[in-house]
């Protein structure tokens, strides 16, 4: 009864508050994509990895979508969204058999470096991928409907929503699964789990490919909420803000990174307009200050009040 | 492929490597001794870029002699990288015990603080301080007119630096210490090394061949913000690949990067940008543990 509960009123929050404030539509849409990618990331977190080359998905799955809604206009955008995830988890199901052999600062490293190449080769062909600039994505229809601006971005709110709803009990779900305690089991004792018969580097693959699907969704929505995709999309500083995000919200919970990355667009946006052009070093500052204490995360506070309340709950 | 064009891309090469095994080698070598990969390593070259320039700006006007251009440049260098070095310490100081990956992101936030700073400090105005090149001349080689700073002065002071390190590692007291605690620092510590003054050592030498490194690139380098975010990720390329602390092996795989990458700046330079990449995710799918590592055994 109680997450149905949240979840009314995580929809009612979320939806009054674009109603009431119309401008807040677009930051939401953004945070509930980074939301998702960094979900993308507490996933490897889960088996003590971390990856400087996620972005990397958001951008596959990006430019899917603007490739194919350049050859296809009248496609839908529902059906955008899963071609773009599906070209992302199609990218990570063959890079994750390679990266899956490696642990820790070398799985970091080898994601960072493949994640370069792309984004050079996407800077680089002009012809092919608009070069820095990038490709534009036209407004496609939604469910069939061809949507003007303002509408459509409330059927997307709506969709993006419902999206990371599902994803969050999703994931959640796997982490109670049996694959989802060998991925933890990754992280506490990787040799012993070998002992039990389960091989972890296929049980880093599935939780890798899942990483990646999390991440391709959240660029293709990201991609139709913008209407652009550009290389920077795929850089590694923006690899970088998605384990930031998953490290703020932290990995004690599925909802920990729409909540982290809640508060980091709106920090962001703050920190902008109060110091403008150095929110950079403010959420910097404020990075090394969450890890100094409140290493967990958001959801890790949680979880310390539940244990110390005896478990109700 | 002309022979000119041959010897100009071997010497950019080599230039290009040496600039890349300064930046490297300092990453690895603090790697080796404090275990933490140092993201705030690529703000350590671009304020020591910014901060060599600054200093020829302020105080080489009116020197005619590439003597003096150079000193200043080092001076540079090191103040940089003795004060970010020291700053960057203490701030790891507080996380010793956590996990290595909350290290590594420690860094990551040290490094967007850096970023901003230096476009307080310089704004976003390209900087170009160029006198020493000028003042250095040129030389023929080979029917090739080259600068001397980049065909004789920086790949020199990358070879200086590398035997010096050498010759400090195994000849000094505090080099062989330095070797013990990265060896182990627990059995270290109980034969009486102090690590935590070693480590510090190391911190500041890794720093301040960071800023070197950025020293010496800033007279044929147009400084702009970013350079820092571009400069650590190829150095992490040469650190992967060549093995974490190897100094020797980063040294060959600089080369190897540096030289792989003008040659595609001359033969296809649609790749030069992809090259060091390219070779890191080769030399990892061959030899997971770097090239120059030797396998160790699991722990339980």
């Amino acid at each position: 009864m109680r997450p149905l509960l949240l979840n009314i009123a995580a929809v009612v929050v979320v939806l009054g508050l674009a109603s009431a404030f119309p401008w807040l539509k677009i930051p939401l849409i953004l945070s509930l994509c980074y939301g998702l990618a960094a979900l993308g990331i507490v996933v490897l977190l889960k088996a003590g990895q971390i990856s400087f080359g996620h972005a990397m998905y958001a951008c596959i799955s990006g430019y899917a979508v603007a490739f194919l809604g350049r050859q296809f206009p009248s496609a839908d955008g529902v059906l955008l969204v899963v071609a773009g995830t599906l070209a992302s988890v199609i990218a990570g199901m063959l890079i994750g058999a390679f990266v899956v052999r490696y642990r820790e600062i070398f799985f970091g490293m080898l994601n960072l470096a493949i994640s370069m190449v792309l984004f050079t080769i996407l800077g680089k062909f002009y012809s092919v991928t608009g070069g820095t600039d990038g490709l534009r994505i036209n407004r496609p229809t939604l469910f069939g409907a061809q949507l003007s601006r303002d509408p459509f971005e409330i059927v997307l709110l709506v969709l993006v929503l419902a999206i990371s709803l599902v994803a969050i009990w999703g994931v959640q779900r796997y982490f109670l699964s049996s694959g989802g305690q060998a991925l933890a089991a990754i992280k506490t004792n990787e040799t012993r789990l070998e002992y039990l018969g389960v091989s972890a580097k296929k049980v880093l693959w599935k939780g890798y490919v899942l990483s990646a699907s999390l991440c391709g969704l959240s660029g293709a929505l990201f991609g139709l909420s913008q209407g652009l995709v550009t290389p920077e999309m795929g850089y590694w500083l923006r690899s970088g803000e998605f384990v930031f995000i998953a490290i703020l919200g932290g990995a004690g919970h599925a909802v920990g990174a729409f909540v982290g990355a809640l508060i980091y667009e709106f920090l962001k946006m703050y920190a902008a307009a109060l110091v403008s052009g150095s929110w950079q070093m403010v959420l910097g500052a404020i990075l090394i200050v969450i890890i100094y204490f409140l290493p967990k995360g958001i959801t890790g506070l949680i979880n310390r009040r539940k244990r110390l309340g005896g478990g109700a709950v | 492929m002309s022979r000119d064009i041959f010897i100009l891309a071997l010497l950019d090469g080599m230039s290009y490597a040496g600039l890349l095994f300064l930046v490297a080698l300092g990453l690895t070598f603090i790697f080796g001794v404090v275990r933490i990969l140092n993201v705030a390593h690529g703000s350590l070259y671009a304020f020591g870029g910014y901060g060599a320039a600054s200093l020829g700006l302020w105080l080489g006007q009116g020197f005619e002699s590439a003597f003096a251009s150079v000193a200043l440049l080092v001076s540079g260098a090191i103040a940089v990288g003795v004060v970010l070095g020291t700053l960057l310490m203490l701030l790891l100081k507080q996380f010793q015990d956590r996990d290595p990956i909350l290290q590594l992101l420690v860094t990551f936030g040290a490094f967007m603080i850096f970023e901003d700073l230096q476009r307080m400090i310089w704004g976003t105005q390209p900087y170009f301080v160029a006198d020493v090149v000028n003042q250095m001349g040129t030389s023929e080689l080979l029917g090739v007119v080259y600068m001397n700073y980049q065909l004789l002065f920086v790949p020199g002071a990358a070879l200086l630096v590398y035997f010096l390190l050498k010759w400090f590692l195994n000849s000094t007291l505090a080099g062989r210490q330095i070797i013990a605690v990265t060896h182990d620092r627990e059995v270290a510590t109980a034969l009486g090394i102090n690590a935590r003054r070693i480590a510090y050592l190391t911190f500041v030498v890794g720093a301040v061949l960071g800023a070197l490194g950025g020293a010496l690139a800033s007279p044929t380098t147009s400084l702009v913000p970013g350079i820092g975010a571009d400069m650590i990720v190829l150095s992490f390329a040469v650190v992967a690949s060549a093995g974490l602390g190897q100094i020797t092996g980063a040294l060959i795989t600089a080369l190897l990067i540096g030289l792989s990458r003008s040659f595609c700046v001359y033969l296809a330079p649609e790749f030069e940008v992809v090259m060091p990449y390219l070779i890191m995710v080769l030399v990892l799918l061959a030899r997971p543990q770097g090239l120059f590592t030797v396998v160790q055994a699991r722990k339980i």
